[in-house]
């Protein structure tokens, strides 16, 4: 396979952007849900990625009926309302070859969802999990969900009256290996983000906070594109080198950290204004709580660890896929059989 | 000395549950297999740990019925808690062999009983010297007592000993003379007042030993299953269990050593089914085991399963409901539940094994049958089945090859001018499934989904396409009785009364037509929905009673609902107390109906 792109506007796979689309969104206009698709679908076509080696997951909401409008051309399983984790578990385990790509919401991941989030993260299947989070249920009109800020009113000026859940200080209390959060809008961000957690071998989990302009964009919102622009912190920007690539950005000694991904692709952070390790699990959770406190939204690489072990490297699995093994190599032999039937004889 | 009963009697055993009395009683099961008999094992065990009451029940009988017997001939109180309500339970002249050493029992209440009393505690203080040991064996010296008193080789015993501590002679060794305790105290101080006796027998040629959840595992092994998710639940738990022993040992590994297969334990039911179905679209033969209250967990999921095709075998277990129920109770409760479970049109078919043999074939064959019709397929065992040693025939090697179903090669692809996961190209309902990886027409990929679709498997609302789909899956559902096991007759007199039963109750319903006059012809249903030749049994009697281990009837009311027209003749008779069926409540139901009749 060639390197570089074989014809002008194609990439190494010779596929033009459009090629990784999928049907006309059905999002309302202006929905951040609908830039993040096209967000995977740049970092996609960047990459060069073969869409058959993709499966597209999801749940119930808005977020889980976008799969539907990217990379048309790899499968995909809209399963049911905050179940997406175990199908996704399921399917990559049947076929390890099969990367999914799970699109959950605010609703399907933080309440309904939460059970299989969280062994999701412990269990550290490999899979890319975005949460499309704008702290609403969108269709069904604009209820809070659980990670809508209690400072956050509805349109109509009612507060939520529980705490909101930060997902990211969850995925890193239970142990996540690749924690990031991002802001549909900063697709400058979120590709490299989506390029970087595609390289992952675990479970690779990325919060995307993506307005919902028809229900929670409003002014005294803190998921509305304003608050976002207002108040987005990050301490790095990020530059994605695939493996194919070389790495001709220029840097100064000590201002860029560059992680080395499974694939051997590279992620390199480029310090803004102070020095933040994103290998540091505790100081990641000490600058999570702090902007949270202090209203601030932190974006960007948060936390990520290389040395974890994926579940399917974990359980001394056959390298072919099990969904393509065959008679053969499933049915045991008849003298097996009989050597069994001899253990309950006496 | 009255006249012997020979190989016809049963043996109850009372003890507290978590002492290690299992192991006894299970040597006493082993040695009677040895003799060749072909006994029977019960245990009516309590939904803890340690500590509350247990009760084991080995029959013996010259047919080598496998149901429960009611009443038992001998009995051995040794839980001091149940001591008087289990002695209550006896019919005048049971055999009792009470612990002697228990404080502060009346005598009176042994009157009318042949006791023999045995100072257990001081035979094992006197006998076994460790006394770390010496809880776990004193169990031992009643096996001695009944190998003794009933006659029970010794070379039996040893064996039967030896087998159940294969790995490690050591310790069979000094189990087996704390048995021999038993055995001697019972030689030298007890002297034979009772009629039952045990001799060697020829009941166990070809027969194997097994409990129905380790066949169930075997026939995934067989059956090709690669993935299994599971959530721990009595009775189902041994399920994953022995799979995940009889993978590693079965299951041929890859030249690296490497494993063909997964076994996950989810967080719960519902990622458990999660996890089985994401594999089964993916294109691995996947399970999950579970029992009622998991299925009420996994129903949402497997609603998806059915909208979207997606190959899944559930096992179920089944145990006493609603609810939490009796957990370690066995029914056949989950009939309806399972059938329509999920919201919305469905239906899942079920199939009925009745013995470890059947636990196998079926488990093999569901996997073909989930995959051909791409769709949940449920194997409806129960807690009588799963968790109790049964003797058996010997399970055979599966002669039908690993079907895959219909899949969309590209030769299918190439031949058919119209291309939709759901179309339905060969007018039989089962459309071409796809599978990443295996379908590689780029036209084949598609987003599943469990919201309304078409036939190419994009959302669609549209009401003719809805309804269109919908009928497709009813043709496809009623179309899998071309593949599912088939009823089995059984012979019988006249016209006027017929029996139909399922599953674990089939024991007792053989027991009971052997023990009547007239021969009432039974029909023996293996899986719903029904055969057209379960209608033509129905038809061809005045009236037919369906026996069953549930309250409400539930296979009568599947039965009424695919034969409306027969419904006046469907009765049924049903023992929901959740012990075993036994052969006496099914000839009461009969001969109770024929003097009506």
């Amino acid at each position: 396979m060639s390197d570089t792109p074989i014809a002008p506007n194609t990439n190494r796979l010779g596929l033009t952007k459009s090629e990784y689309g999928g049907m006309p969104s059905t999002m309302c206009k202006g929905c951040g849900h609908d830039r993040i698709s096209e967000a995977v679908i740049q970092a996609a076509y960047d990459l060069g990625l073969d869409a058959r080696n993709l499966i597209k997951m999801s749940g119930i909401g808005c977020s889980s009926k976008t799969p539907a409008y990217f990379i048309g051309k790899a499968f995909g399983l809209n399963s049911t309302h905050g179940r997406m984790p175990s199908f996704a578990t399921g399917a990559h385990v049947a076929n390890r070859d099969l990367v999914p790509l799970g699109v959950s919401g605010d609703g399907d991941t933080a309440s309904i969802g939460m059970g299989q989030f969280v062994h999701l993260l412990r269990r550290n299947a490999r899979m890319v999990y975005i949460v499309e989070n704008n702290g609403v249920y969108g269709l069904t009109k604009g209820q809070f969900s659980a990670t809508a800020d209690r400072s956050s009113p509805s349109k109509r000026g009612a507060h939520p009256t529980e705490e909101a859940i930060d997902l990211c200080g969850l995925a890193l209390e239970l142990g996540a290996g690749f924690v990031a959060r991002s802001f549909s809008g900063d697709k400058k961000q979120l590709v490299p983000l989506l390029k970087s957690a595609l390289s992952y071998d675990g479970l690779a989990f990325i919060d995307v906070i993506s307005p919902c302009v028809t229900f929670n964009n409003h002014e005294a919102s803190t998921k509305s594109y304003t608050y976002q622009k207002e108040h987005d912190v990050h301490f790095h920007d990020p530059t994605y080198v695939a493996s194919f690539e070389h790495i001709d950005v220029e840097y100064e000694e000590g201002e860029t950290r560059d992680v080395r991904l499974h694939d051997g692709s590279h992620l390199l952070l480029r310090k803004i204004d102070r020095d933040y390790d994103p290998t540091d699990r505790h100081a990641a959770s000490r600058v999570i709580d702090e902007s949270r406190s202090k209203g601030e939204v932190l974006t960007g690489m948060i936390f990520i660890d290389i040395a974890k072990t994926s579940l399917v490297s974990s359980m001394q699995m056959t390298k072919t896929p099990l969904a393509m093994l065959e008679e053969p190599e499933l049915r045991p032999s008849r003298s097996a059989l009989e050597k069994v039937m001899a253990g309950f004889r006496f | 000395m009255p006249d012997s009963i020979v190989n016809d009697f049963s043996l109850r055993i009372a003890t507290p549950n978590g002492t290690g009395s299992q192991t006894s009683n299970l040597i006493i099961f082993r040695a009677l297999f040895h003799m060749g008999l072909a006994p029977s094992s019960k245990n009516l065990f309590p939904s803890n740990i340690a500590g509350l009451p247990t009760w084991y029940q080995i029959r013996v009988s010259p047919e080598g019925w496998q149901a429960r017997r009611e009443n038992w001939q001998v009995l051995l109180p040794l839980n001091p808690v149940t001591l008087a309500a289990d002695l209550a339970e006896c019919a005048p002249g049971t055999v009792v062999i009470d612990n002697a050493d228990m404080k502060g029992v009346e005598e009176s209440i042994f009157e009318g009983f042949i006791r023999y009393p045995v100072p257990f505690d001081q035979i094992a203080r006197d006998g076994i010297s460790d006394a770390k040991l010496r809880p776990k064996l004193r169990n031992l010296i009643y096996v001695g007592v009944v190998a003794e008193l009933f006659g029970i080789p010794e070379a039996s015993l040893r064996a039967s000993i030896e087998s159940v501590f294969s790995k490690k002679k050591a310790v069979a060794d000094i189990n087996f003379e704390a048995a021999m305790l038993g055995a001697t105290y019972a030689r030298e101080h007890l002297q034979k007042k009772d009629p039952y006796r045990l001799t060697s027998a020829e009941q166990t040629a070809g027969k194997i030993l097994i409990e129905g959840n380790d066949a169930t595992a075997l026939g995934c092994v067989f059956g090709g299953c690669s993935v299994v998710a599971w959530y721990p639940i009595t009775p189902a738990s041994s399920v994953a269990e022995f799979l995940i022993g009889h993978f590693a040992r079965v299951r041929e590994k890859d030249a690296d050593g490497a494993n063909r297969y997964i076994v996950v334990q989810a967080e719960d039911e519902l990622a458990a089914v999660g996890m089985a179905i994401g594999a089964g679209w993916a294109g691995a033969r996947s399970m999950t085991s579970t029992s009622g209250p998991g299925v009420s967990l996994m129903s949402e999921n497997l609603g998806l399963a059915y909208f979207a095709e997606i190959p899944v075998v559930v096992f179920d277990i089944q145990r006493v409901g609603p609810s939490t129920g009796l957990p370690t109770r066995t029914q056949q409760s989950d009939l309806l539940q399972v059938a329509f479970q999920s919201h919305g049109d469905t239906r899942f078919p079920m199939i009925f094994p009745t013995d470890p043999k059947e636990a196998f074939e079926f488990s093999c064959a569901a996997f073909n049958l989930a995959e051909h019709y791409q769709t949940p397929i449920f194997v409806m065992s129960d807690l009588d089945l799963g968790m109790n040693l049964w003797v058996s025939d010997e399970l055979e090697y599966p002669e039908a090859p690993i079907d895959r179903g219909k899949l969309a090669t590209d030769e299918v692809l190439a031949k058919s001018a119209e291309w939709g996961r759901y179309l339905d190209i060969d007018g039989d309902g089962v459309p071409y499934r796809t599978v990443p990886h295996k379908t590689t027409d780029p036209r084949t990929a598609h987003l599943t989904r469990g919201s309304g679709h078409d036939e190419q498997g994009r959302y669609s609302e549209n009401p003719e396409v809805y309804a269109r789909n919908l009928d497709r899956l009813a043709r496809k559902i009623d179309g899998t009785v071309d593949r599912l096991p088939a009823p089995i007759a059984h012979a019988g007199e006249g016209s006027g009364l017929g029996i139909i039963a399922f599953g674990t109750t089939d024991h007792a319903v053989r027991e009971a037509r052997a023990g009547m006059d007239s021969l009432v012809p039974y029909l023996r249903v293996r899986s719903w929905p029904f055969h057209a030749s379960v209608a033509d049994f129905v038809r061809n009697h005045e009236r037919v009673v369906v026996i069953e281990q549930n309250q409400q009837g539930q296979l009568a009311q599947l039965l009424r609902i695919a034969f409306p027209e027969l419904a006046p003749r469907i009765d049924s008779a049903r023992y929901y107390g959740g012990l075993p069926l036994s052969a006496a409540f099914v000839r009461d139901a009969i001969e109770e109906r024929m003097v009506k009749a």
